[in-house]
Formats: C-alpha cells, sequence, structure tokens
C-alpha cells in the first residue's frame, strides 16, 4: 500500500526542486540522516551498505556519536546494526546500559561516546537486503508507536533509494516516481520472482524492471504486477524487441 | 474421534510447534486450518497490522483472489477493521446490522455467498497486532465456548509471533511483527519464482512449498530462503507431490 509520508520523505531528501542539491557535499544520504533526526526525537543517524560478508561501508551519518558508532561496528563486526541485517528485523534497544553482554566491544565504546539509546532498521524488501538504518539518542527510553512508524517510513524511503542506486548511475538519475516502492501489494512481490527467473536477473533488478515499466507505460506498478502473475505481460529477454 | 479428543490433539499439535525452531507464518496457516475443522466457518485468515495499520494477510485457508480481496476491502470498512480498531472480538453481528455498518463490505460478502463473519482479535497486554477473520456459509451463531475456542486459538499466533526467537527485553513486539511481515514478502517472491521454473500458479507454488517443508521438517521460510536462492530445485519440491 502506497504511503504517502514515505513519498514525501523521498521527495525531500531527493531534493528535486533545489537547483544545486549536490552543494556544500550533501549527498541524498545526508539529507536522509539529516530528516530523520529532526522528525524522530534521535540524536544520531547514519546509513551503512551491508553484504553478507558484513559491514560494506558507511554511505553517511550525522556529526558526533552517529559515526563513531558507525566506526566502532565496522572496526569491531560487532553491534545492533550488524544483528539488525543478519536477523532481518529492526533491532530496538531503548536502554545500551543493559545490552553489554550481547555486544562486550560494542557497548562500552558507544556509551564512551554519550549514546544511550540505539534503533537498527534493516533496509529490506523481503530477499532483497541492502543496508542498514541505524538510530541513536543520548538519553535512554523506547520510540513510542508513532515515532516507530516514523522510523520505519524512513527506513522503507532508504531502501527504495539504496535499490535504486545499485543500477543507476549516479543519485540524479532517480526520480521520486521510480523510487516509489512503499506499496507492499502480494503481486508485486510475486511478480518481481516471476520476472527474475523470466529475464534471468536477481530479485533486486527484476523489482527495478518492473518499476521502470510501470513507470514507462504511466499505471500502477500493482497493475502491471497482477499482469504478470497472469501471464498477460513477461519480461523474457526477446519481448523487447516486440514492443 | 470425539471433538474433546480433536481438540486435545489440536493443541498438542499447536503446542509442539512453539518449540525452538519452528516458522510463524507456517503456524499462522495451521491455526486457519484448525480453525475451520473445529469451528463453525469456511474459510479463515490470519491478519497483522503492519506500522501503518495496513491489514496484511498472513495467512489464510483459500488462495481465492476474491477471498484474499474481502481481507483487504477491510482497510476501508469491516468486522476485521472494527475489531482491531477496539480490541475486541466483532461475532455474530446479524446481518441487518452488518448491511448497515458495512454496506460495501457486506455485499461482496454476501456475493461469494458469505452469509456471517467473524473477527477476533490477536492481543497482547491491551496491544492489538492483528486480526483472525472467520467466514461462513451458513449463518452459524457462534456459541460462547466456540467465540473462547476461537480466542485461544487467536492467543497461540501472538504467542508463536512472539516466541519465534529468544524472548529478550525491549521493544520485542515490534522487532517481531516487522520481522513476520518481512518473512511474508521473501515467501511472496519466492512464490514467483518457483511458480515460474516449475510451470505452476503462485497458489500451487505455495502448496509445493509448504508440503516440502513439512515433509523435510524444515521451517517454511527456510524453504523459501533456498528456492530464492537457488539452493532447492524446482523438481526436488515436485517430487513426492506426483
Amino acid at each position: 500500500m502506497a504511503s504517502l509520508r514515505v513519498r514525501q520523505i523521498l521527495l525531500e531528501v531527493l531534493a528535486f526542486d533545489q537547483p544545486d542539491r549536490t552543494a556544500h557535499g550533501a549527498t541524498v544520504w545526508t539529507r536522509l540522516c539529516a530528516s530523520a533526526v529532526s522528525a524522530v526525537p534521535i540524536t544520531g543517524a547514519g546509513v551503512a551498505l551491508m553484504t553478507a560478508r558484513g559491514h560494506g561501508g558507511t554511505l553517511a551519518s550525522t556529526d558526533g556519536p552517529a559515526a563513531v558508532l558507525e566506526d566502532l561496528q565496522q572496526t569491531l563486526g560487532e553491534g545492533p546494526c550488524l544483528n539488525a541485517f543478519h536477523e532481518r528485523r529492526p533491532v530496538l534497544l531503548p536502554d545500551l546500559t543493559e545490552e553489554t553482554a550481547r555486544w562486550p566491544g560494542f557497548v562500552p565504546g558507544a556509551l564512551a561516546a554519550g549514546v544511550a539509546a540505539v534503533f537498527a532498521f534493516p533496509l529490506q524488501i523481503g530477499a532483497i537486503r541492502l543496508g542498514v538504518l541505524d538510530l541513536y539518542r543520548d538519553t535512554p527510553g523506547p520510540l513510542e508507536a508513532l515515532q516507530l512508524k516514523e522510523a520505519l517510513d524512513y527506513a522503507a524511503a532508504a531502501s527504495s533509494i539504496l535499490l535504486d542506486l545499485q543500477h543507476a548511475t549516479s543519485p540524479g538519475d532517480l526520480h521520486p516516481d521510480l523510487v516509489d516502492a512503499a506499496d507492499d501489494h502480494r503481486e508485486i512481490h510475486q511478480a518481481t520472482g516471476i520476472v527474475t527467473v523470466q529475464a534471468s536477473v536477481g530479485l533486486d533488478e527484476a523489482l527495478l524492471l518492473l518499476r521502470a515499466r510501470a513507470y514507462a507505460d504511466g499505471r500502477p506498478l500493482r497493475e502491471l504486477a497482477a499482469d504478470v502473475v497472469a501471464h498477460r505481460v513477461t519480461f523474457h529477454p526477446e519481448d523487447e524487441h516486440d514492443e | 474421534m470425539s471433538r474433546e479428543q480433536r481438540l486435545a490433539e489440536v493443541f498438542v499439535e499447536l503446542a509442539d510447534t512453539l518449540v525452538d525452531d519452528f516458522d510463524v507464518i507456517d503456524l499462522m496457516h495451521t491455526l486457519c486450518e484448525r480453525s475451520v475443522e473445529l469451528l463453525p466457518a469456511d474459510a479463515a485468515g490470519l491478519i497483522l497490522a503492519d506500522h501503518r495499520g495496513i491489514l496484511q494477510v498472513m495467512a489464510s485457508t483459500t488462495t481465492e483472489a476474491r477471498v484474499l480481496e474481502l481481507f483487504a476491502l477491510q482497510n476501508d470498512e469491516g468486522p476485521c477493521l472494527d475489531c482491531y480498531s477496539i480490541g475486541q472480538p466483532v461475532v455474530n453481528v446479524g446481518p441487518d446490522e452488518a448491511k448497515q455498518r458495512w454496506p460495501r463490505f457486506h455485499a461482496a460478502l454476501t456475493e461469494l455467498g458469505f452469509r456471517r463473519t467473524h473477527a477476533l482479535p490477536l492481543r497482547l497486554r491491551g496491544q492489538v497486532v492483528g486480526v483472525l477473520n472467520l467466514f461462513c456459509r451458513e449463518p452459524a451463531t457462534l456459541r460462547p465456548t466456540e467465540v473462547k475456542l476461537a480466542q485461544a486459538l487467536c492467543d497461540i499466533a501472538t504467542v508463536g509471533l512472539l516466541q519465534e526467537r529468544a524472548v529478550r527485553q525491549g521493544q520485542l513486539l515490534a522487532e517481531q511483527l516487522q520481522s513476520a511481515l518481512n518473512s511474508r514478502i521473501v515467501l511472496e517472491q519466492a512464490k514467483g519464482i518457483l511458480s515460474e521454473r516449475a510451470g505452476v500458479t503462485v497458489d500451487e507454488a505455495f502448496t509445493l512449498m509448504r508440503a516440502y517443508a513439512r515433509r523435510n521438517q524444515r521451517p517454511l521460510a527456510t524453504v523459501a530462503a533456498a528456492v530464492i536462492d537457488g539452493t532447492v530445485e524446482a523438481e526436488l519440491l515436485n517430487h513426492g507431490q506426483n
């Protein structure tokens, strides 16, 4: 189901209305982190790429403890963001002092940097696994329901951008109409699996192909997906010549 | 077998599935199947609300698209939405009242030949996380003991949701919900891949994966992941089916 809020976040961080959106070294990721900090009651945020082997590098983080924490997790090879990625679920830690046993290396370092609570969200769409969004706070306490919803919408927006950046040549190629992956109907995920086999590509590329086709045809993704499931539309490589 | 014996058997089966290394989505499918077996109902669906409050079907006894649409429709109106909002069972609503409360839902329900519907909440300490929705072809009334039984099945689903991993303090329920919702997406992606490889419908693909998971005593999520990364061949899943 498409979410207005995710779209709003995408529009803001992709900054299409700004003439010089790369001024002062700003990237889509620094804007996403800054935007998350202003929308959710947290003090810092970071986005990291993840691979099956572990931390794949920090894309951006806000100044201060957030940067320290990304470095800590990358260096130590342990921490909530790695668990969030491997367990494919958010890791919500309202009080870091209770977590020393779980991450004996990470927790003391994080506490020393002045972090009291960590909320890590996997950036994923089913089996498509991309990275992690880490949110930090300097005071302990849980995220309330609405704050959690907001954080999850930031994670959905980040997943969407990260998916597109895997194949787009530069962030400038991104268009908000193309990156709106918040639609969550089962047929979209089934169609992604079908296109994976038809076009001999990965799940991530299959979803991008579907989104690109829906955008080019000016129709809702869900509608195209239903056609793929019903085999009214196929993505066999030879089809390209027919259309 | 008496009803009591069968009931005992079902609860033993469900308790058995709650030991380590079980699959929450498979448990939800089992709960749906047992609820239509033990209660006067013809179709059942287990629904979880995502973080936006959108009701997502996690498991159901039917894959018929028109019935699945009945669940989706209830994001606008219907007993599921009411049950989720108030956190109380919405059962035994008569046809006149149903027509008045949910005109669009009622029309779709009637068109499919269902004459009664019930919704029971999945609750944990005041928080509602989902709904068990039952559709009945006969205008049957759920007796108080049957409402209790349906609620017990819901409670098992909630416990299952929490028990999927080692219980920790913290915001566990939110973590589990997100995990279950993403597992559902993995399952849909795997259905698509398998259907295309094996030349079957997505619904048949699901049946194949579930049967394979059962035969080999592997969690459904593991089988779905293996289909996606190609470590389980389509032929292997078909084997034993013929």
